[in-house]
């Protein structure tokens, strides 16, 4: 199974509230997958920074001396940590975290994005990392039910192999092995053995070399096999694509205020305006694209 | 009229209460309010009673239907009246993937769209969809009628036995050993029928008829080779 949540804010007033809704969106999921969780929201920093989310098995040594270590503002939420970097010293602030912090696994990075991802129901997860909190402008959840790869943090969706990318994943693909072996020696590494940050590493693979977000979907029904709802953040926009047979579930619902996904329709009806709201199912092989 | 709201009741508790209905009560009207796209709602129902859903339901809502009549004022999630045996269903609204499936008696009625796999498999059960159908509807469907006034998806009644299948709009592709066939006095008389229940005014000389062409009933030999 698998849920996923999704929710694109066109009205700037419900950006303080897209933590507490989206939570509650991801929460009413909770029994379409129990094992792990996690929430990419997009708020960009007043001072135009990138982001880096970091995880850490062991908090309490890997991020004591972090800040000092990397030159660079820290704030510890539980077992993840948000460094803010200036632009022009991203790089070579992923370098240090490679070489010298091997304990540290990067979630994501950009202007925009932040991961926070764990073990555990939606709601555990939520309240570990304040989510209800987070204001922002677009945001995914998901909550996971493992068929491909093992029950961990990193196993967790959302994936991010890009900047400001991130997607979830209901269903499993069967070509993954090849095609991160054909990431590989094409010069893009995957972390982990999921099948869902292969897909993600394909999309980054297909915008690095030119495709907007929505081409690099499109390739997608060619060349990822098996089945997927798919959907995906950039920094400014929110995608959702189903496989041609859409056995996995997906509602989408439209109003002036906002743009919802859920794998089910109890997902969204606590949202504003929802009785009024534009409700249908995506159709398959079709890429759905919405943008600030 | 009787009415049973989801946030004050559980939905075991609403199930049981209508599930416990026989041909004698008195009880045949009922209203269920706060669905909020629950699982399962009025499932397993086996008396002449009257029940309204007011709002969207989840998966699974009016499965194995006998003898009631269910009105959802609303979109129902997968498999709506899965396994249908009589009565009938009529949703306000859309309907999500394989509705009807399995059914084998009763009338379905989809006002809206019904995406992929409607009827699947069908043994019997009628579905009158006003809009359009996805792929792969009526795949395997063995007896009974459907009926869609829109457009119809890819792969339309492959591997299809003897349901028929009558559509008004486009049909995207057929699937397998699914082929057009002729409308004759008495296919029109059904349709004529079929549609009148469903609350619907098309007028049946603008449909056409699909159905099996019998070449996948039988191992043909000459395709010994293929295997």
């Amino acid at each position: 199974m698998c849920g996923i949540v999704g929710l694109f804010l066109k009205d700037k007033q419900l950006q303080p509230q897209l933590g507490i809704l989206l939570t509650d969106m991801l929460v009413t999921m909770s029994d379409r997958g129990p094992d792990s969780a996690g929430i990419a929201v997009y708020r960009e920093t007043a001072s135009g920074c990138f982001k880096i989310t970091v995880q850490s098995a062991n908090p309490a040594v890997d991020f004591a001396d972090l800040h000092q270590d990397l030159g660079v503002k820290i704030e510890v939420i539980d077992t993840h940590a948000i460094l803010t970097v200036p632009s022009d010293e991203i790089a070579e602030v992923l370098a240090q975290i490679e070489v010298a912090h091997p304990g540290l696994r990067v979630m994501s990075r950009g202007k925009a994005i932040e991961i926070y991802k764990e073990v555990g129901l939606p709601q555990s997860v939520a309240d570990r990392f304040n989510i209800p909190d987070l204001s922002g402008s677009h945001g995914i959840g998901h909550t996971r039910m493992a068929t491909e790869s093992a029950v961990t943090t990193l196993g967790a969706h959302p994936f991010s192999t890009g900047a400001d990318q991130c997607l979830v994943h209901n269903g499993s693909l069967s070509n993954h092995n090849r095609l991160r072996r054909k990431l590989a020696r094409q010069g893009t590494q995957v972390q982990t053995e999921n099948d869902t940050e292969v897909a993600a590493a394909y999309l980054t693979h297909r915008m690095e070399q030119g495709d907007d977000l929505g081409e690099a979907l499109e390739a997608g029904l060619s060349d990822l096999d098996g089945f997927y709802t798919f959907v995906v953040g950039t920094e400014n926009g929110f995608g959702v694509l189903r496989d041609p047979i859409a056995c996995k579930p997906a509602v989408l619902a439209e109003t002036d205020q906002y743009v919802a996904f859920g794998s089910e329709y109890r997902a969204l009806v606590n949202l504003p305006g929802i009785a009024h709201a534009n409700v249908w199912e995506p159709e398959p092989a079709t890429v759905y694209f919405w943008s600030h | 009229m009787q009415q049973l709201d989801l946030e004050t009741h559980s939905l075991r508790e609403v199930n049981a209460m209508l599930q416990a209905q026989d041909a004698q009560t008195n009880h045949t009207e009922w209203e269920i309010l706060n669905p909020k796209g629950a699982h399962a709602i009025a499932c397993g129902l086996d008396a002449e009673i009257d029940v309204k859903v007011k709002g969207a339901t989840g998966y699974y809502c009016g499965g194995m239907n006998k003898h009631a009549t269910i009105r959802v004022a609303g979109s129902v999630g997968p498999g709506v009246c899965e396994n249908m045996m009589s009565g009938k269903v009529v949703v306000e609204g859309n309907a999500s993937q394989y509705a009807g499936a399995t059914g084998h008696g009763g009338l379905l009625v989809i006002k809206g769209n019904a995406s992929s796999r409607c009827g699947i498999s069908m043994k019997g059960i009628n579905i009158v969809v006003h809009g359009n159908i996805g792929h792969m509807s009526a795949f395997m469907a063995q007896s009974g009628s459907l009926v869609v006034c829109g457009d119809a998806g890819d792969a339309l009644g492959d591997s299809i036995y003897e349901a028929q299948v009558f559509v008004r709009g486009s049909v995207a592709s057929l699937g397998a050993d699914c082929i057009e066939k002729e409308m004759r006095p008495e296919h029109i008389a059904k349709l004529s029928e079929l549609l009148s229940a469903a609350e619907c005014d098309a007028d049946p000389s603008t449909f056409r008829r699909y159905g099996s062409a019998r070449q996948l009933y039988n191992f043909d030999i000459d395709n010994a080779g293929a295997y």
